[in-house]
């Protein structure tokens, strides 16, 4: 089952209804920030952003998401070529006791979300963090669970995930791709 | 006594091929073919190059005093693979050769050991600290019949110094050997002043430091009437300055090094001490004007100043590093890959400016830098010109190691150096019969 | 990248790439928590064969702040005085699992012999080495021109700038890093020195050279006027001084109020520090609001946090 799995409508569809999603279950937009995970979780962050003063117009989208980058929190530093590091842009009014909704690509270890939350910790003192990802494939390698998710998707380990974006890659899109054989 | 030995169509100068009868020391015969003795060392020497034994005008054997460095005996045998018959063996060891009795241990110490005749070349101040004059006439009239004096690794500085050394060797036809370095432009010089050394930030050592002390010595031996001896030229002005002494009749010599003749200051940029030496590694306009020296005659020898280290001197920061290099075992390679096999020379004035001249300015060209004829004192260096071979540090014969040249191809080498008649360098290869190489 | 020994072997990517990291590490020293989790478990000596206080708690703090184990070894004396070797002290640090080498060393090349020696695996950094190199200096001075005079700092150079170096070029480690980084970066660059002072043999640096520095305000438009320690000895050291005297060098290259006010108005002061008030800067130059002095160390913290990061981070052996 390989091939473009949602199309541009499928995504805009998926992120109205997190959007939906979070203000039902935050009851309302109050104390809600949105934190993006570059690369592709920032715009989907942004997007999200933009929905939810859509609905709530008191919500300032610009100032209530921001971008977190985890690079420096990874546990796989030394089994990669060195990695760029990306901004970190807390959103105006800071994380502290607000309500944190992580937002990102493709949920699949966990172990970017683990990062995550440790740069959260050294950042300040939300009151509680949500989980916001468009794809969730499974194969997670820790206690993560995302509280909002797009589609999930059954995949096998061997078998690829890509999401373009407009913002990044001039399309909406999420591929599945065969990767290499399963051994 | 020794066993004859019958060498078997050489080229004699890298000319004319014969062959060559040695016996009791001295070539008995030279002819076209020669019917060898009963028990003779018969060497067949088809496409070798025969000259008269190598005499080295600059080395360093550092005992007495640095035997871990290298030894009377281990310096020997390297000149012997090298091709030497003769070396003159510098006067800044421990205690400093500054008296008869130094110079006759060194000169019958290298006796003893028999690879290589060493002539000691005294020093031209006490302590070489370029105060007071040594005794130059007791070490001249010395069983080691000391000719040259220098107090090389350091410039014979004060003028009224050099001056007077220069007037007193006149009295047994010797000569002041300088080391040309003005003492006060080199405090603290690392390296050849240039694009490299400001680049690297190593403190230069400039071209004039050489020259004008070249040009000074010049000056003073033309006043005083003396011989003087100039160390490893390094500059293109240090040549013309010679060129332009030698065309006023000032009766100066001078030497180049292989290393000089072949190394750049681009070398440095590795920071590796095996390139640090006095004086400096220079440009390549450098080397070149030294080339054309040698070919016409300004520069009249090569000379190794073959200095020994040990690894701690060397395996250092280059401003901790001791100046020098290895160059006996090499040199003859050198001068064949950048002068003979370019063309500035041929074999015959590789014998002039390896043998004949040293001999001559050395004063031991009774002995030493005599034609391949009969009756001469048989001192003979094989060379196989087409046998190249990769220098490394580890199959030198020297105690020490550091030669900047590991790694490199050099085009030849000598296969045999008989000294007196007897070998004392044998490629294995030219005589599977007998035991080879001495020990 | 595997060692960062001079600024010529940076590429304009490779400068940029470090002044860009160099500010996300910035960026997270205005946190409440300062200190990253990035280089748990590297271990970082910080080799100091000559004093510098300095230099070193920069470092420390930088590798403190990415979580590595942080050794400072002084290695004071040297092989010339017969203390331990270059050598046996490379051994001795890839015995002890050293991750990199900071390493700061009164010879020229140490730098470099330490990351090629074959005597240890780790990355090395040079902190400066005797009068050759200094890379970090070179590459924070560019951080804080690039903070106060580029616009949209982030993926920028210093395309346009000019940067006057003003005094002792010739024992300048500072100065040789900057000369080549700043102009890889697109800055032009002026060296403003005595000619004593000047090396012989820079013809081919990528810069012009006057020799006064009256001439280098007026015939420039200096955007960043870096002043030189100059080390009194050198200005009157008898028969080997490089000047006649202290006053005369404050009175032809001195950046007094008067120089100051000459100066562009966005143009920034800079010194590598120490600073010697009075001879090379007068406190009224030091202490003005065009001065970014202070600025400097705290952008060193940065700088070297990134260069640690970007040659210790990454997958190990692939650098």
């Amino acid at each position: 089952m390989t091939g473009t799995l949602l199309g541009p409508g499928d995504i805009s569809r998926a992120l109205t209804r997190i959007a939906h999603e979070i203000l039902e279950r935050n009851g309302g937009p109050d104390d809600v920030v949105l934190l993006g995970i570059p690369t592709r979780g920032l715009p989907l962050a942004e997007r999200l952003a933009t929905r939810l003063a859509e609905v709530e117009p008191g919500f300032d989208a610009d100032a209530r998401c921001g971008a977190l980058d985890i690079t420096m929190y990874r546990d796989d530093l030394h089994r990669q070529p060195t990695r760029a590091i990306g901004t970190t842009r807390l959103p105006e009014q800071g994380i502290d006791d607000a309500v944190v909704v992580l937002v990102d690509d493709v949920l699949h270890t966990g172990r970017t979300i683990r990062a995550a939350l440790d740069a959260i910790k050294d950042l300040g003192r939300p009151r509680a963090v949500q989980l916001a990802a468009l794809v969730d494939r499974g194969h997670r390698e820790l206690p993560i669970r995302a509280d909002f998710v797009g589609k999930n998707i059954p995949t096998s380990r061997s078998e690829r995930v890509d999401v373009h974006l407009e913002e990044v890659d001039g399309e909406d899109a999420v591929i599945l791709s065969a990767g290499r054989a399963e051994a | 006594m020794s066993r004859p030995i019958v060498i078997v169509n050489a080229s004699l100068y890298g000319e004319e091929t014969a062959s060559l009868l040695v016996e009791d020391g001295v070539i008995a015969q030279v002819a076209d073919s020669i019917e060898a003795p009963e028990g003779a060392l018969v060497i067949d020497a088809s496409g070798l190059v025969a000259l008269p034994g190598l005499v080295d005008l600059h080395t360093h054997l550092r005992e007495p005093g640095r035997e871990d460095a290298e030894t009377i005996e281990t310096g020997s045998r390297a000149a012997a693979r090298g091709g030497w018959t003769a070396v003159h063996a510098m006067a800044n060891t421990n205690p400093v050769a500054d008296t008869a009795g130094v110079v006759e241990q060194v000169h019958s110490r290298g006796q003893e050991i028999g690879l290589v005749d060493v002539f000691p070349v005294g020093a031209v101040t006490v302590g070489l600290k370029g105060e007071h004059l040594s005794e130059m006439g007791a070490m001249a009239n010395s069983r080691a019949r000391v000719r040259l004096f220098s107090d090389d690794g350091i410039c014979v500085y004060d003028p009224v110094i050099m001056r007077r050394a220069l007037e007193y060797v006149k009295t047994f036809d010797g000569a002041v050997v300088q080391h040309a370095q003005d003492l006060r432009l080199t405090e603290g010089s690392q390296m050849h002043e240039g694009e490299v050394s400001a680049e690297l930030g190593l403190a230069g050592w400039p071209a004039v430091a050489e020259e004008s002390i070249v040009a000074r010595d010049a000056l003073l031996a033309e006043h005083v009437g003396s011989r003087v001896h100039v160390q490893h030229l390094s500059t293109r002005g240090s040549v013309e300055i010679v060129r332009w002494a030698k065309e006023r009749g000032i009766s100066v010599t001078a030497e180049a090094t292989p290393h000089h003749l072949l190394l750049t200051h681009e070398s440095a940029r590795t920071y590796d001490p095996l390139f640090k030496v006095n004086p400096p590694l220079r440009t390549q306009d450098d080397v070149d004007a030294l080339r054309d020296a040698v070919g016409d005659g300004t520069i009249d020898i090569i000379a190794t100043d073959h200095a020994p280290h040990a690894s701690e001197d060397k395996d250092c920061e280059w401003a901790a590093a001791s100046f020098g290099m290895l160059g006996l075992e090499t040199a003859l390679g050198i001068v064949q890959k950048v002068l003979v096999d370019t063309g500035v020379l041929t074999w015959r004035d590789v014998a002039r400016v390896m043998s004949e001249t040293p001999a001559r300015i050395g004063r031991v060209d009774h002995l030493h830098g005599r034609p391949l004829a009969a009756g001469e004192p048989a001192n003979i260096t094989l060379i196989d010109p087409n046998a190249p071979w990769t220098v490394s540090a580890d199959a030198l014969a020297s105690r020490a190691r550091n030669t900047p040249y590991g790694g490199i191809e050099l085009p030849g080498r000598p296969v045999a150096t008989i000294l007196r008649g007897e070998p004392t360098h044998l490629d294995p290869r030219l005589a599977p019969d007998t035991e080879g190489v001495p020990a | 990248m595997k060692h960062l020994l001079s600024t010529r072997d940076l590429s304009r990517d490779d400068a940029i790439l470090i002044l860009d990291t160099a500010a996300q590490m910035a960026a997270t020293q205005e946190r409440e928590v300062r200190k990253l989790p990035t280089l748990r478990g590297k271990t970082v000596v910080n080799l100091f064969f000559e004093d510098s206080t300095r230099t070193r708690i920069s470092f420390e703090a930088a590798a403190k702040r990415l979580s590595a184990d942080v050794i400072n070894f002084s290695a004071k004396g040297s092989s010339v005085s017969k203390g331990e070797s270059l050598k046996d002290t490379a051994l001795t640090l890839q015995a002890m699992g050293a991750d990199a080498v900071v390493v700061r060393h009164w010879a020229s090349g140490a730098a470099y012999q330490l990351a090629h020696g074959g005597w240890l695996h780790g990355s090395v950094l040079n902190a400066g080495d005797g009068t050759h190199q200094h890379p970090t200096q070179a590459l924070l001075d560019a951080f804080t021109m690039r903070r106060h005079l580029v616009g949209s700092p982030e993926g920028a150079g210093l395309d346009g700038l000019t940067v006057a170096i003003v005094g002792d070029v010739l024992h300048s480690r500072v100065a040789r890093s900057n000369v080549h980084l700043l102009h890889t970066l697109g800055a032009r660059v002026v060296l403003v020195a005595p000619p004593t002072l000047v090396p012989v043999g820079m013809e081919p640096w990528p810069c012009e050279v006057v020799h006064t520095l009256d001439e280098a305000i007026e015939s420039y438009d200096i955007d960043a006027l870096m002043m030189l320690r100059v080390q009194r000895e050198r200005m009157s050291g008898g028969g080997l001084a490089f000047f006649p005297s202290p006053a005369e060098y404050t009175r032809l290259y001195g950046l007094d109020a008067d120089r100051l006010g000459r100066l562009p108005d966005h143009a920034i002061v800079m010194h590598p520090g120490p600073m010697n008030r009075g001879l090379e800067i007068s406190a009224e130059a030091a202490d003005s609001p065009r001065s970014v002095i202070v600025e400097q160390v705290g952008n060193g913290v940065a700088v070297r946090m990134a260069a640690l990061y970007l040659l210790l981070a990454g997958e190990e052996g692939a650098q």
